[in-house]
């Protein structure tokens, strides 16, 4: 494949955004591709939406996407699937995670969540749309979710050839390998 | 394979100066510069590094420890220079020992700076040989090599890194460390005591140098040539090369600089003569383009390319090919998310007290605590750089007065920054018979840029325990009467509230110190035992709330104003800062 892929994650500070790209790029890196992985996170911890953006190929230059150009998008969270629309490339691919997570203007009431977000995202590209939150807590750990996302976008990528489960299991402690790998399937089922 | 990371710009220039030897660090945080000495920590077997108060600090530090004969490395963000630029350009006068290297990461773009500054300007102004790493490999590559020019030119390098260098991950290769160690100290008043004789000789002297860097930068490999088609030129650095490779593709020729202080001009002019259009793609000021044309080189650059603002491939291609790439768009659009003070930060309580002061005027700073400028607090009514609170107060307040106005003056600073430059500020209002009251919220640790010691938090970057400054102390020992001194607990309205008034009432300069450790910190024993810490929650009885919104206006990000006003359980840490503005009793504390 000569061709750069660009994949862009998008969410809420800590949503796990970042722990999902590494173990991406830890696959691709391994199956010998050349990666770029660039992360904005401003004040993540203090409620901003946080990006990451992952391009692999043959050779990578720019670190970061350009508009229309991310062959898929994943949502961790229902309105920064909409904030980052522009970056999709027409054609590419949206997965999303169904969870509203209020930012402090709707919070305190100044400014109202948006209306039919997943009809609309559906309506304008090939989505996959679930609650990979709900997923994660029926698998008794709520924190995988991400790993649920990052199941999802995998089976989106259609790289069977790499060793996902490898790439997991050197990036999360010992005593979450197996629940993490569990959210991983329970994730690319939903695509 | 197993030899190549994934690393991050300041992981490799961390790794880089762990190759090459490095015996010293300092540095004050910054974003984007501040993971180079957290990664340098993770070396601490085979090097030293520590947090310095501030930047000058930190650079002085460094050329101390060149001066001993080690190899040396500071690290600051872009703005940091301007605090370090008095020791910097003279060490461009007394050149190294070890080698000497600073790495300056500039923001373009002010993803989270005060301002934008194009730092490449100081290597020209301080004659500083200066290298630009694109991606993680040169960081590392490159830091390395500085360390040997360094010691070869006689002269501190300066490592120009930006945010997306910084912050991007590519594939490093590792290699060994090399056991350089220290070099022989000579005493050479000549060459280190720089008083006007001595520093005269060393001014005619850096002309030679500057024509033997020339001569380096015109021959060096790290200003390559990419020679393809003949109908485009391009000449880059730093990231923008990648964002060029991106826009131009394989059919343009490139001149790839790694060294652009000084440039390599009979490179360029050999270029430019092989390519019938030369482009000149560079981030902020127009530094490459006015040198080249300087030198009478014709080529294209910022009548095209943004002059400010970040760069990125959209924007090149637009600016140069005119093209655009069909994207989506929705007619619905996100609400922003901007970033507040978390649920149970301890400025919130101050800030909510405050905000209720009339006729004051705030003078902020840089640190969590601006934030207490966003709605709904907006508390402050100035914010310019680090440490600039306490003086601009003292000089409002001394305006104020000559001009028969009432208004009085609070400033506020972060613990950290207070040290940073604080304090001498602070002697500004003591010393000159100041009226303004500085607040200084101790929040037990380095907030906003990801929880850096500081001197009052008693550990260091290296992990040992270090005597804590008192600051109440220092306060009296630079002038500040005792009873001016007040310390209280951010989370207890009435006792901020009580503080407030008695320190706005008095005629004589006054300190506030808010003690209670940042809600994401990692606690330490110290921690636990001086503060109660146990987990706690709040919770709104739904019987007796009124929806008058008065917690709501605390701007908690814990609380939800729906239908029903409620409080997340997950992000409440029970601060109880709600429970105390809430007129109908209706927010309880449980366990
Ligand atoms: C000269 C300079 N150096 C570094 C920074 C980066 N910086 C911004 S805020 C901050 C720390 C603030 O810490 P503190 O004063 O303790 O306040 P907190 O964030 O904990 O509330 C730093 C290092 C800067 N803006 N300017």
């Amino acid at each position: 494949m000569s061709e750069t892929k660009n994949i862009l994650l998008v969410g809420v500070g800590g949503q796990g955004t970042i722990l999902a790209s590494k173990i991406l790029s830890a696959g691709l890196l391994e199956a010998g591709y050349d990666v770029k992985m660039s992360e904005i996170h401003g004040m993540s911890q203090r409620g901003g939406n946080v990006s990451t953006q992952i391009r692999f190929g043959e050779k990578v230059y720019s670190p970061i996407i350009g508009k229309g150009e991310a062959d898929i998008i994943v949502a961790f969270e229902t309105m920064e699937a909409l904030r980052w629309i522009s970056c999709l490339k027409v054609g590419g691919k949206m997965v999303i995670n169904d969870h509203e997570i209020p930012s402090v203007p709707i919070q305190m009431g100044v400014a109202e969540y948006p209306e039919g977000v997943l009809e609309e995202l559906a309506s304008k590209a090939d989505v996959s749309i679930f609650k990979a939150s709900q997923i994660a807590e029926e698998l008794g750990n709520p924190k995988t979710m991400n790993i649920v996302l990052l199941g999802a976008l995998v089976k989106a990528l259609n790289m069977p050839h790499i060793d996902w489960e490898k790439a997991i299991r050197d990036n999360v402690k010992k005593d979450f390998e197996d629940i993490n790998i569990q959210a991983f399937y329970a994730g690319a089922a939903q695509v | 394979m197993n030899n190549k990371h994934l690393l991050t710009g300041n992981e490799a220039v961390a790794r880089g100066a762990y190759e090459a030897g490095l015996m010293f660090a300092s540095a004050y945080p910054g974003t984007p510069s501040t993971e180079i000495l957290e990664t340098l920590a993770e070396y601490k077997d085979s090097l030293y590094c520590e947090w310095a108060p501030n930047e000058k600090v930190a650079l002085e530090a460094a050329i101390g420890a060149s001066i001993a004969g080690g190899r040396a490395l500071a690290a600051m963000k872009h703005v940091g220079v301007n605090v370090a630029a008095d020791p910097l350009f003279t060490a461009a006068y007394t050149g190294v020992n070890g080698g000497l290297v600073l790495a300056a990461a500039d923001d373009p773009g002010q993803h989270s700076s005060q301002n934008e500054q194009d730092n490449r300007n100081y290597a020209i102004a301080a004659r500083l040989l200066m290298l630009e790493p694109s991606d993680s490999q040169e960081a590392k590559d490159f830091t390395k090599l500085g360390f040997e020019l360094s010691e070869r030119f006689d002269m501190p390098v300066m490592l120009r890194l930006t945010t997306r260098v910084c912050h991007s991950k590519s594939v490093v290769e590792f290699e060994e460390r090399q056991e350089v160690g220290a070099k022989p100290y000579e005493k050479d008043i000549r060459k280190y005591v720089m008083v006007p004789a001595n520093a005269k000789v060393k001014r005619a002297h850096l002309e030679d140098v500057l024509r033997a860097m020339a001569e380096y930068s015109n021959t060096c490999e790290i200003n390559r040539e990419e020679i393809n088609g003949t109908e485009i030129g391009v000449i880059s650095a730093g990231v923008a090369y990648q964002y060029a490779k991106d826009v131009f593709g394989p059919e343009a020729s490139y001149l790839k600089l790694g060294m652009t202080y000084p440039m390599p001009l009979e490179k360029i002019k050999a270029f430019a003569s092989k390519v019938k259009k030369l482009y000149v793609i560079e981030e902020m000021d127009p530094y490459m383009e006015r040198q080249i044309k300087e030198a009478g080189i014709d080529c294209i650059g910022k009548d095209v390319i943004p002059a400010y603002d970040e760069l990125n491939t959209d924007i090149i291609r637009k600016a140069v090919f005119g093209e655009e790439a069909p994207t989506l768009s929705s007619d619905k659009t996100a609400v922003v998310r901007p970033p507040a003070m978390c649920a149970g930060c301890p400025h919130r309580g101050f800030f909510y007290a405050l905000s209720k002061k009339k006729n004051i005027m705030v003078t902020g700073d840089i640190g969590c605590y601006t934030l207490g400028a966003a709605a709904p607090l907006a508390a402050l009514d100035t914010t310019v750089c680090m440490g600039a609170s306490i003086s601009m107060g003292h000089g409002a307040a001394k305006v104020f007065r000559a001009s028969n106005s009432d208004k009085k003056v609070v400033a506020v600073i972060g613990d950290s920054t207070f040290f940073h430059s604080g304090i001498t500020s602070l002697i500004d209002v003591t010393y000159n018979k100041g009226v303004s009251v500085s607040v200084i919220l101790d929040n037990r640790i380095t907030g906003m840029t990801g929880h850096q010691q500081n001197p009052g938090t008693g550990l260091t970057l290296m992990g040992e325990p270090a005597v804590e400054v008192d600051i109440p102390m220092l306060c009296q020992a630079i002038g500040m009467k005792k009873e001016n001194i007040y310390t209280v607990n951010p989370l207890k309205l009435a006792e901020v509230d009580a503080a407030l008034d008695e320190a706005l009432a008095k005629d004589e300069p006054c300190v506030i110190i808010t003690k209670w450790p940042c809600v994401l910190k990692k606690f330490t024993q110290e921690d636990k035992s001086s503060f109660d810490l146990s987990p706690k929650k709040c919770v709104i009885d739904q019987e007796k709330c009124r929806k008058c919104k008065m917690c709501v206006k605390t701007g908690c990000p814990a609380i939800y104003s729906g239908d029903t006003i409620t409080i997340n359980r997950e992000s409440c840490t029970g601060c109880g800062v709600c429970a105390q503005v809430c007129p109908f009793d209706a927010i309880k504390e449980v366990k």
